[in-house]
């Protein structure tokens, strides 16, 4: 396996959807070579950073609003119910 | 939060749904506040402005308040509401620009996701090695708030169904699984665009980290 191969395999590497032979390979050359070491280090560092940015969110006024709707729409189930 | 799409998780629904008709305002909540993200993520891809991505997002929530009764536990509620997120979204007006379908890749999603010049030609003593090896990061990577600007940028800059395969997976913990549920893809193209967004934001932290050798050497000299 070339280093130019590897990265491309970085994903599914980390995913654990290698064929055993692929990975054996994989884990081989990463053992060699500190370069590609170093670009599975800076890929799963890249993954921690984009799981640290931050969740959006709805404004308040239309959560508020959806919370409303919920309350109004039980008493419509309740009055369709009774 | 971000279950799995398995039998437990159906189990879940069903309890979910129950205290949904129970009026339970709570259970409410948790939901909007813990979905809300990842579908106004998924109606930003069908619509030109983040407000009408709100807009669709809500819509959604209360006409999955209209339907409940008609959930029959079938598929999971999340791909459910999925679905009638993407009705919503597009009844807003579809982004005509989409041609491509998400089915298939592009010819500008495939090839390689490293500049082949870093690595060695045919010619030189190890072709396909690196040239150089990736310049060293610093030993601790905390999400500064430049680091932060970088990512988010990076992600911004992504083409559509990049952005949209990272976000669910990497910023929303969905599992690949869920991911080529919600966006009807296949594992495989999943993968291809999921590494190739990660590779784009990789190389957008490495420029980041090039320009800025200060933030480098304070973190040896801590060491």
């Amino acid at each position: 396996m070339t280093c130019e191969e590897f990265v491309e395999l970085v994903t599914s590497y980390l995913d654990g959807t290698l064929p055993a032979d692929e990975r054996r390979a994989f884990d081989e050359h990463l053992a060699l070579c500190p370069g590609c070491d170093r670009y599975l280090v800076q890929f799963r560092q890249t993954i921690d950073l984009l799981g640290e940015l931050p969740q959006e969110s709805l404004s308040s006024p239309v959560r508020e609003q959806l919370l409303t709707a919920f309350a109004a729409w039980r008493r419509t189930s309740d009055t369709d119910g009774a | 939060m971000v279950g799995t799409v398995d039998a437990p998780e159906r189990f879940d629904d069903r309890a979910l749904v129950a205290r949904l008709r129970d009026g339970d305002e709570q259970t409410f909540a948790d939901l909007v506040d813990g979905w809300s993200g990842w579908m106004l993520r998924l109606a930003r891809q069908h619509v030109q402005t983040q407000s009408l991505a709100e807009e669709v997002v809500q819509e959604t929530w209360l006409a999955v308040l209209e339907g409940l009764d008609r959930f029959r536990g079938e598929s999971a509620l999340r791909t459910w509401v999925y679905r009638i997120l993407l009705n919503q979204a597009k009844r807003r007006g579809v982004r005509e620009s989409r041609s491509v379908p998400f089915a298939s890749l592009a010819p500008e999603e495939q090839g390689p996701t490293v500049d082949p010049q870093r690595f060695q030609g045919p010619a030189e003593p190890h072709p396909g090695g690196w040239r150089q090896f990736p310049e060293e990061w610093p030993e601790q990577v905390v999400l500064t708030r430049e680091v932060h600007e970088v990512v988010a940028e990076a992600l911004t800059e992504l083409p559509d169904r990049q952005r949209a395969v990272v976000a669910l997976r990497d910023l929303d913990g969905h599992t690949s699984e869920e991911v080529c549920e919600l966006l009807d893809i296949s594992a495989g193209n999943q993968r291809v665009l999921l590494h190739r967004g990660r590779a784009v934001v990789r190389a957008h932290l490495e420029t980041y980290f090039a320009t800025v050798p200060s933030t480098r050497s304070e973190v040896t000299d801590d060491v």
